[in-house]
Formats: C-alpha cells, sequence, structure tokens
C-alpha cells in the first residue's frame, strides 16, 4: 500500500503542497497532469530521490519518509529506462539481486522468468545500449520488478514508444495489473493510457493532487483529502 | 495602400558559395598549427642522427633520468586520480557553500606560473609542518619532491577531467542504482566509475603526459642534481647548458617519442570496443 499523507515538495520556485492520496495493496494509480505539473516530483519524492518538506510518507504502514531510496524497497522505472549501459541486459536484470547478495542459480532462474514474460530473452547477453524505446522499457520494467518489491512506480513508461510497441507494453501493464502482486502508481499524461489501466486515477491540479474521478475541474481546494477510490 | 508588387517582395534565390570553399578556409585556418608542429619534429629528426640518440641513452644519469621519468609520472598519475576522481564528482553531484570558491582553488595550479609554484613548494616544506614532515621523510631536494611538484600541476588536469566527464554521465542511473538497493557507495562503484571509463583513461593520460615535460616546480623545488633528482626535462636543460645541443635533442625526441607513444595506446585502448576503431 502506497499512503502519501499531506506531503509538501520544494523545487526551486515549484513547489507541490499538501498532496494527499491512498493507493490500497495491488490496486493499479495513475496520476496524471499537464507537463510540468509535478507529477515526476510525486514519483521521485516516493521513490526517496527528492527530500520532503513536510508530511509522511507510508509504504506498506511503515514510515518510509526519512528512509533512503534504497531502503524503501520500491521498484522504480524513469522515462528513459535508465539502464547500466556498462553492462548487459542479463546483468541489468540481476543487479537488485546481486546487491542483495541472492544466490547465483536463484538469480539465473529469475533472470530467465522475467526474460520470458516480458519476451528479452533474445536480448539476455546484449550490453545495454542501443535498443529501442519499447526493449529498453521492458528491461527496466523487468530490473525493477527483480526484487520482487511491493510497490511500483512507473514514469511515463510509454510516452517514447511507437503505437505498435505501446500495445505490447500496454498488455504488459495490464498483465502485471491483473496479477495484484504490486501496488502500482503509473505517471503519464495520456487519457486513454489513464483510463484504461487505472483502478484509481489521480490529477495533478494546481498545487496538489485530486481524484480526477470525482473532483470537479476547476481545481479543489489545496487542503482536500483524496480517499480511496478503490 | 496598394499591393506590394510581388518583384519586390519575392527575395532572389539563394545562391550558396560551394561547400568546399568553407571546408577549405577551415582547412588553412588550422593547417597552420599543424603544419608548426609537424615541421618542428621533422626539424628535431634532422638535427640528430641514431648514432646520437643510442649514445645518450647509454649514459648512465640520461639512464637515470628515464627511469626516474617513468617511474615518477606513473606514481603522480595514480594520485591525480585518487584526488581526481573524488573531487571531479564530489563538484559535479554537489552543491554546497563555498563551491566557486573551491572551484577557483582548483585552479590556481593551471594558472599559476610555473617557477611560482616549485618556489611555493620549496617555501611550503620550510614552514615547521613542512620540516617535520622532512625530518622524516626528507622531500625537497630529494625525488619525493620529483612526485609532489608533478602532482601539484597534475591532479587540477584530472579533477577537471574528471568533473567534465561526471557531468555528462547522467545522475538518473545512480538514482535507479539506489531505488534498486545500492548505497551511495555502491552506486558509485557499480554504476558511475564504469561509466567514467573513457575520462579516467584520459584524465590519466593527461597527468602522465603534463609530469613527463614538467620542468619549472622540478628545478625549484628538487634542483638539478644528476643522479638524484634528474628527469627528462631537467637532463635537456644541464645538456643545453654545457652546450651539449647534440644530447639535449636525442633527450627531447625521446620525450617525443614517449609521449607520442602514450598518446596513441590511450587512444586505442579508449576507442577499443565502441566501433570507432
Amino acid at each position: 500500500m502506497i499512503l502519501v499523507d499531506r506531503i509538501s515538495v520544494a523545487q526551486g520556485a515549484f513547489r507541490l503542497d499538501e498532496v494527499s492520496f491512498r493507493i490500497e495493496p495491488g490496486r493499479y494509480a495513475v496520476l496524471m497532469g499537464r507537463t510540468g505539473s509535478g507529477k515526476t516530483t510525486v514519483i521521485e519524492a516516493i521513490a526517496g530521490l527528492r527530500p520532503v518538506a513536510s508530511g509522511r510518507i507510508l509504504l506498506d504502514g511503515r514510515d518510509v519518509t526519512r528512509l533512503s531510496p534504497a531502503e524503501r524497497g520500491v521498484g522504480y522505472v524513469p522515462q528513459d529506462g535508465a539502464l547500466f549501459p556498462t553492462m548487459t541486459v542479463q546483468e541489468n536484470l540481476a543487479f537488485p539481486l546481486v546487491i542483495r547478495n541472492v544466490r547465483p542459480a536463484a538469480i539465473r532462474d529469475r533472470v530467465q522468468e522475467l526474460a520470458g514474460w516480458l519476451h528479452i530473452t533474445h536480448l539476455l547477453d546484449r550490453r545495454a545500449v542501443r535498443l529501442s524505446g519499447g526493449e529498453t522499457q521492458r528491461i527496466a520494467l523487468g530490473r525493477a520488478l527483480a526484487f520482487h518489491p511491493r510497490i511500483l512506480l512507473l514514469d511515463e513508461p510509454l510516452s517514447a514508444l511507437d503505437e505498435e510497441t505501446r500495445e505490447s507494453m500496454l498488455a504488459v501493464l495490464e498483465t502485471l495489473k491483473r496479477r495484484k502482486e504490486v501496488s502500482v502508481l503509473h505517471v503519464t499524461h495520456h487519457r486513454t493510457e489513464a483510463e484504461r489501466l487505472a483502478d484509481l486515477l489521480l490529477r495533478v491540479e494546481g498545487r496538489t493532487v485530486v481524484d480526477a474521478r470525482t473532483a470537479p475541474t476547476p481545481p479543489m481546494a489545496a487542503d482536500a483529502f483524496v480517499p480511496d477510490a478503490c | 495602400m496598394s499591393e506590394p508588387n510581388a518583384e519586390t517582395i519575392r527575395p532572389d534565390s539563394p545562391r550558396p558559395s560551394p561547400e568546399w570553399v568553407f571546408w577549405l578556409g577551415l582547412s588553412i585556418l588550422g593547417g597552420f598549427y599543424v603544419l608548426l608542429i609537424v615541421a618542428m619534429i621533422i626539424a628535431d629528426l634532422f638535427y640528430t642522427t641514431p648514432g646520437h640518440l643510442l649514445e645518450a641513452i647509454a649514459r648512465p644519469e640520461i639512464r637515470f633520468a628515464i627511469l626516474l621519468s617513468l617511474i615518477s609520472c606513473t606514481i603522480t598519475t595514480i594520485l591525480s586520480l585518487w584526488v581526481g576522481i573524488p573531487l571531479g564528482y564530489l563538484m559535479s553531484r554537489k552543491k554546497f557553500i563555498g563551491k566557486g570558491l573551491l572551484d577557483t582553488i582548483l585552479d590556481i595550479p593551471i594558472v599559476l606560473p610555473p617557477l611560482v609554484l616549485g618556489l611555493s613548494l620549496l617555501i611550503l616544506f620550510q614552514t615547521p609542518i613542512g620540516q617535520a614532515i622532512q625530518r622524516v621523510v626528507p622531500i625537497t631536494y630529494q625525488w619525493p619532491s620529483v612526485i609532489i611538484a608533478q602532482f601539484a600541476v597534475a591532479a587540477a588536469f584530472s579533477v577537471r577531467t574528471m568533473r567534465v566527464t561526471f557531468d555528462q554521465i547522467s545522475p538518473r542511473t545512480e538514482q535507479v542504482a539506489m531505488t534498486l538497493g545500492c548505497s551511495r557507495h555502491q552506486a558509485f562503484w557499480y554504476v558511475v566509475l564504469p561509466q567514467a571509463g573513457r575520462g579516467v583513461l584520459t584524465a590519466a593520460t593527461l597527468s602522465w603526459s603534463r609530469s613527463l615535460g614538467e620542468f619549472g616546480p622540478i628545478l625549484i623545488f628538487s634542483g638539478a642534481t644528476r643522479m638524484r633528482t634528474e628527469v627528462l626535462p631537467t637532463t635537456v636543460f644541464l645538456e643545453l647548458s654545457i652546450g651539449n645541443l647534440e644530447a639535449a635533442l636525442a633527450v627531447s625526441l625521446l620525450m617525443i617519442f614517449v609521449a607520442t607513444f602514450v598518446l596513441v595506446l590511450t587512444r586505442w585502448l579508449g576507442l577499443r570496443g565502441t566501433g570507432l576503431l
């Protein structure tokens, strides 16, 4: 479960105030908003990459507000994938497990399992450079899921993909949603993508986040607490 | 108001000069410099014979200078990377109070006249702290002073190179590594440093070749004592001062060969596997 409780994040002149929402275990939430509205800031705050000025972030009931990114146990896929270019695809997928000192045999099994599911088995021995947008996103997703996180954060995972690749990546995300093994927060500015995937649809409105399915437009007051819609 | 005449508003279709004129212009402007470098080396080659070169290499004091140059440059390079990598990373990734000041301080060795740098080192090791160090390890006018004099300049180039290198690596990958379970330390070792391989190689080449040519600070801080603090530039200076132009030239050529070899080797190592070579 992801519980964001009245967090405020400032970055230069830009800030988000009193952002609150809750994503129940295994649910798929989509956060929408215009470019530059601060969607990525919310994801980075949950991942621990951006300090919050006030408020709390609870992941599966644990207050992680002051914890390092490593201690949060969150799978994170940035917009550009950010694969490790000096490693092979296999090494990228295995990385979180190697860091956790998992047995080599177990790492091999997990990498094969992920590669099979994401249809990237043929890429395993390649260096993680000069891959297509779709391949990069699949590998980044596999790497983020390798250590069985309970929380998954996706930052515009489909934005750089062409129509065909987008469709197959959407199918992967729908499988992920059906399995209900992770709570997902997926950031996008694409309405149809959001409608198709979301159990809970959130929207950055002004300086805060509201439930897009219940909130009236124009923007609600900054102190609105958005209850779980599911 | 009348309609503007179509003839007056239709611009002439552009007639650009041929592209080769542009490239020829660039080649002529840059060509002078390339010509100067090549001409210098050719002139050196014509002024000496293989006999002179072999004769010079056979002399024990010149052999000592070659050995001291090679060893000191290598140690200096390792030390320069030792400070260049951490400082470069710090300057690239962190914002802190006094960063501008630190940046300026790091550039001082690059802009300081070499003799002033040598003199400053000499003075530093005459202070009470410097003298205390010298009671344990004699430095001034001894071989360790050669390494310190080389390091003082070479490290500045290493820091600068590493900073640019880290600037060009997106912080995104190390952030992802941290969310995947890495400490900052592990993210640096496993994810950032391997990506900086080319930069490390460039910093090492720069430090090594700067150190090989270092002379001013060494002359002041280490002296020019044969078989003790004599490096290759010192040899050139000493041979010139006694009018032995042949030996000076032979050693100069030796330095050109070594420096070119190191450049080519590192280029080759750096470009291998990138598809460029």
